[in-house]
């Protein structure tokens, strides 16, 4: 039996540490584990935990993140709560493995510390590693803080692994800004958070010698299709479960998450859709246009990156107050819109408000995101307001040194 | 119906692709496919030809094909070692008792590894094209080779 680790109620922790305290509070059978930055220490906090008696499982070191992520589908499809962490050049390394494991509906939880991908090499945080997984068919949540990577971690487990789900789930973090900044968290007692969580279902588990099964089968033209189709709806239809989980917690801890957090919406003009720990400079850069140019900014926030909450985005747009939207991209659009922007884009075409919209790529290898340059961004959405169209590129740059970039005019008569 | 060289041979009843295609609502969850029909916790103890394969187990269908050239045994050359049952990569040599019977025709990708570790002289086992008649390969076999000085 694991021993209980005596938790304060109120602890200093980073994000990477609240994370490794969720992974253990689960008594996952299997880590398997390559250490990469900024996700290192929630594996190294994990197999200290193994090592000192608070974890009844087992630390597998291997040699590599595709290795890491291969042994997570060995271990779940055998039929144990299995998870892992990883960042950037990692998790690219992965990717191949997170198809595999989508496919053969394997509810892995995979921690990610999102970091920018090379080249230039850079170890800070941005979004490029989230992207990369978007459409690799897993569940895609977003913490915006250390408390949140906690509760979210907790919530990642029960939702991969419901009955109606099995899907496997990626809780991401922003490197440093969230792995490595100590908050207050508030967290469960073991017993407590375990039993939120509850015990692992195994399904169609390779261990059962009464039935023996084949997982990781080749289909060609004849079968692919259908199984790819029933895993999409099985994504689709987890917002479902999401939702359910996440009023589980509320009701446990107090702790409300939506699949698309959204502040100060109700009346808003203007508006900002942000992802990680830019929410929360965000929301202060709203208030304060509130506050000192009267200027009516809300925030939304999609909390659930895949799904893609394509009807709650649609719904928090949807409003004839709503003038102006911008989607800001901490990643390399690579010769495209930031993918924030098409996504949001498409849902607020099905609307019947549809708002002028514009796209920021920002914060880009860690670059900083300060409320100031938030606000002027939220600003210069209420001049396309004011001015009834979009008054400069449509895709533009923040905090990039140099001329002006941006691409793309409204086209107007 | 069976084609096999045991009389109660289900093997290779069926051609890949053969199944009934169902659609996405009713194909399994991430395509795990059982290999057995019903509680199979006495398999170990069961011959191949006596378990319930299920049909999504390549056990019962053809999945040779692609073969085009097979190897062919000879039971007048043969010591029964086994060491063809061993290496083939397919399962695909059949044996009872440690004596060797055949070779599984509809599993058998026609690699020649079994040739390769035949150690009879002349070989038991030989590579013939797909479309030679077994009889007449059999009257084709080649001498006992003398050993060079």
């Amino acid at each position: 039996m694991a021993k209980e680790f005596e938790l304060n109620s109120v602890e200093v922790w980073d994000g990477n540490y609240a994370a490794s305290q969720a992974l253990r509070q689960a008594q996952i059978d299997v880590v398997a584990a390559y250490p990469i930055t900024p996700s290192t220490p929630i594996v190294e906090g994990y197999g200290s935990y193994v090592a000192n008696g608070y974890v009844d499982g087992e630390f597998v070191m291997v040699e590599s993140e595709h290795a890491a992520m291969s042994g997570c589908v060995g271990a779940a499809a055998a039929g144990g709560r299995v998870a892992t962490a990883t960042s950037s050049q990692g998790f690219a390394l992965m990717v191949e493995v997170l198809y595999q494991a989508s496919g053969m509906r394997l509810p892995i939880v995979l921690t990610v510390v999102n970091r920018a991908l090379a080249s230039p090499l850079n170890v800070r945080g941005d979004h490029a590693d989230m992207y990369l997984g978007r459409d690799s068919g897993w569940i895609q949540i977003d913490a915006f803080n250390a408390q949140e990577a906690y509760d979210l971690a907790l919530c990642s487990f029960k939702i991969g692994e419901h009955a109606d789900v099995r899907l496997p789930v990626m809780m991401h973090q922003d490197g440093f800004t969230t792995s490595h900044k100590a908050q207050n968290v508030t967290p469960l007692k073991d017993a407590v958070a375990y039993d939120f969580i509850g015990d692992y279902v195994p399904v169609d588990e390779m261990l059962d010698f009464t039935r023996p099964v084949t997982h990781g089968a080749q289909t060609e033209e004849d079968w692919h299709f259908e199984h790819k189709a029933k895993q999409h709806k099985a994504l689709m239809d987890s917002r479902v479960v999401i939702d359910d989980v996440f009023a589980a917690f509320q009701k446990l801890t107090g702790r409300e998450y939506k699949r698309v957090e959204s502040y100060m919406m109700d009346d808003a003009e203007v508006a900002m859709v942000v992802l990680g720990s830019s929410v929360e400079t965000a929301i202060l850069a709203a208030k304060k246009l509130r506050e000192e140019d009267g200027i009516k900014a809300g925030i939304i926030a999609p909390r659930c990156f895949r799904p893609f909450p394509f009807d709650l985005i649609r719904d928090v747009i949807d409003t004839p107050s709503l003038k102006a939207v911008t989607c800001l991209d901490k990643s390399s659009p690579g010769g495209a819109m930031g993918a924030l922007f098409n996504e949001v884009s498409a849902a607020a075409y099905t609307t019947a408000s549809r708002p002028m919209i514009t796209n920021y790529i920002y914060g880009m290898g860690g670059r900083d995101f300060a409320i100031d340059e938030a606000a002027r961004i939220l600003k210069e959405q209420k001049a396309h307001a004011d001015a009834g169209h979009i008054t400069t590129p449509i895709q533009q740059f923040s905090g990039l040194r140099g001329p002006k970039l941006g691409f793309f005019e409204t086209k107007r008569s | 119906m069976s084609r096999g060289v045991l009389a109660t041979d289900s093997r290779g009843q069926r051609e890949l692709g053969a199944e009934k295609k169902v659609g996405w609502d009713e194909v399994t969850q991430g395509v795990v496919l059982d290999s057995f029909v019903g509680n199979a916790k006495d398999i170990v103890n069961q011959r191949p030809e006596e378990r319930s394969y299920n049909d999504f187990s390549s056990y019962t269908a053809t999945v040779a094909s692609w073969r085009i050239i097979k190897p062919v045994y000879n039971r007048d050359v043969c010591i029964d070692c086994q060491n063809c049952w061993v290496w083939c990569p397919d399962t695909s040599i059949i044996s009872r008792d440690k004596q060797m019977l055949g070779i599984d025709y509809d599993h058998c990708k026609g690699c020649g590894v079994c040739v390769e570790v035949c150690p009879t002289n002349p070989k038991s086992l030989l590579m013939f094209s797909e479309s030679e008649d077994n009889e007449a390969a059999l009257a084709s076999w080649p001498q006992k080779k003398k050993k060079e000085d």
